[in-house]
């Protein structure tokens, strides 16, 4: 189990407790986070699931893989540390990751 | 040789779960024909919907789909109508390419556009060679050089910007809706959807409000294959209004990009760090995608709300009851519809999808008007259910890189048109049956008579 914070569009943070091995694109729509909307089910395919990672957890959430790098080159609002959290396995190493979620 | 088989009946109704006897008739006649002679991209079958049962009758037969050559006008093609291939296609840029794959099924040598591209007086190996490869744009390319066109427009319909259009779009709907006729019959398609859509895709470019319809004209053109009764009637009507269009797209990227930098798509295009390497037919091309993509679309989508609203009463109750379910509607709403039936692609290598061998260089039809259907994804998916689970997972915008770009301005004009239709109208109702288009990619409605029975 980790936990997991959303900081939101309106300002606003959301916490959820997020299953190991699971990926948070999926742990984020059954926690109903807004603006996280994982329409592609979880393939780095449809970038409704971007985010913007702490710059101090950008190690332990990894590099970005070869089709999330793909999608985030036509995707507004891209920064460097920009993810699709579909691609983001859960796990203790992320237990705190703080993200902003930059909207869809 | 033409394998359009005549109609022995017409089934323009909505399918319900219990179809009528009509739909049957057509759904048998479908099932007795040869497996090869199903040519699924034959428009006749989505002006009456009857293409719904050749996609039942595939997904279960043939999922997989090849037509040859000699019983279809667009040549021989693959169509892919379950689920799960349709996205391992549309996700795999690597191994299916969108270079020469073409947008749409098209007849070839069918858009006067893509001829000119080859120079006067061409050889026919040059005119093959153009014919192939189609108008050059954000759709017909491959990363990197897609990325460099898509990025240099996106920000217009970015959230950010959406939220600047919101209030300006729910007015302009506000004003449309006010001034609708009560108790009296008028076309939904003409006064609503197309007035709605002109209006936002004439701020998106930047374009005089009151030459918008120019734009629904343009688009319209686009998508159409000339002969008689429609919006162009030969070739030669068709190739004119393309050399307008071709001339307006640049006109305004001279003018947007000698001023100052704004928002709209020919503004972000010509001042993009990328663009001066785009090509005078690129940035046509960019254009039309952009034209056509929010053009019908969302207009046959709103036109469906309506239409899919009435024959379902119980699901407009539930909407009337609680409008929290507008947002689940309209992507509901946007998965029966499926605006854009299919798009193609064309095969880098041979691949082998499920159980079939697609050779390279072979066209491939993606239906995400099957896959929307498909009942190994879905359950009951020929239903219209606004509270359906995951409502979202839908095939409609397509995935991968070539994945809808201006989807947030479907959703956001749906949304608004329905905040607002529920404040105002206790019911719409459909009169008779919509006119279907004679569309086999933008699948939608040319006419949908209705009338309002009276305002709260």
């Amino acid at each position: 189990m980790a936990k997991i914070t959303f900081n939101l569009e309106d300002g606003s943070a959301q916490t959820i407790d997020a299953e190991d091995g699971e990926f948070l694109m999926q742990e984020a729509v059954n926690n109903a986070v807004p603006g996280i909307d994982g329409d592609c089910g979880g393939v780095a395919s449809c970038a409704t699931c971007h985010v913007y990672v702490e710059p101090e957890w950008l190690a332990a959430t990894g590099a970005r893989t070869e089709m999330e790098e793909a999608m985030l080159d036509g995707t507004f609002g891209v920064e460097s540390n920009s993810r699709l959290c579909c691609q983001i396995q859960v796990s203790e190493k992320i237990d705190g990751l703080v993200v902003q979620v930059a909207g869809t | 040789m033409s394998i359009v088989t005549p109609n022995a009946v017409n089934t323009p109704d909505i399918r319900m779960s219990v179809p009528t006897e009509a739909q049957l008739a057509d759904r048998a006649r479908i099932y007795a024909m040869p497996l090869d002679e199903l040519d699924p991209g034959d428009p006749q079958a989505f002006e009456n919907e009857s293409m719904y049962w050749k996609f039942e009758r595939l997904r279960a037969e043939d999922p997989v789909h090849y037509t040859p050559a000699d019983k279809s006008k667009y040549g021989a093609y693959w169509s892919v109508t379950k689920w799960d291939d349709i996205i391992k296609i549309d996700t795999d840029s690597v191994r299916f390419s969108n270079i020469a794959g073409g947008v749409a099924l098209n007849v070839p040598g069918s858009n006067p556009s893509v001829d000119r591209l080859a120079g006067p007086n061409p050889t026919p190996e040059q005119l093959q060679a153009v014919r192939e490869r189609g108008t050059p744009s954000l759709l017909n390319m491959d990363p990197p050089q897609h990325g460099l066109h898509r990025g240099a427009v996106s920000e217009a319909v970015s959230p950010a910007n959406l939220a600047v259009l919101e209030e300006l779009v729910r007015e302009r709907i506000g004003k449309i809706l006010d001034d609708l006729p009560i108790g009296e019959e008028f076309d939904w398609v003409d006064r609503v959807s197309i007035e709605l859509t002109a209006m936002t895709l004439a701020t998106l470019f930047n374009y005089p409000q009151e030459r918008r319809r120019e734009l629904t004209f343009w688009s319209d053109v686009m998508t159409t294959d000339p002969g008689p009764g429609q919006v162009v009637e030969t070739r030669e009507e068709k190739d004119a209004a393309q050399r307008d269009f071709l001339a307006m797209i640049g006109r305004l990227y001279e003018e947007r990009g000698a001023a100052e930098p704004a928002m709209d798509f020919m503004s972000l295009m010509a001042h993009s760090p990328q663009s001066k390497d785009f090509t005078p037919a690129e940035i046509y091309g960019d254009g039309v995608i952009l034209l056509v993509g929010g053009n019908d679309t969302t207009r046959n989508t709103l036109t469906g709300s309506v239409f899919a609203l009435d024959r379902n009463p119980e699901q407009f109750e539930k909407l009337k009851n609680n409008p929290k379910l507008i947002p689940s509607m309209v992507a509901e709403t946007i998965r029966w519809q499926t605006p854009l039936s299919h798009m193609m692609r064309k095969a880098n290598e041979d691949v082998e999808i499920g159980g079939k061998l697609i050779k390279k260089g072979d066209k491939v039809a993606m239906w995400y008007v099957s896959g929307n259907r498909d009942d190994s994804k879905l359950e009951n998916p020929d239903d219209y259910i606004i509270d359906r689970k995951n409502p979202r997972q839908h095939l409609s915008f397509g995935f991968g890189v070539h994945r809808c770009l201006g989807n947030r301005v479907a959703e956001l004009q749906l949304r608004l048109t329905w905040e607002e239709i529920l404040k105002r109208f206790p019911e719409i109702k459909v009169i008779g049956n919509p006119v279907r288009a004679l569309n086999h990619f933008a699948k939608g409605y040319e006419s949908m008579t209705v009338v309002i029975p009276s305002r709260y």
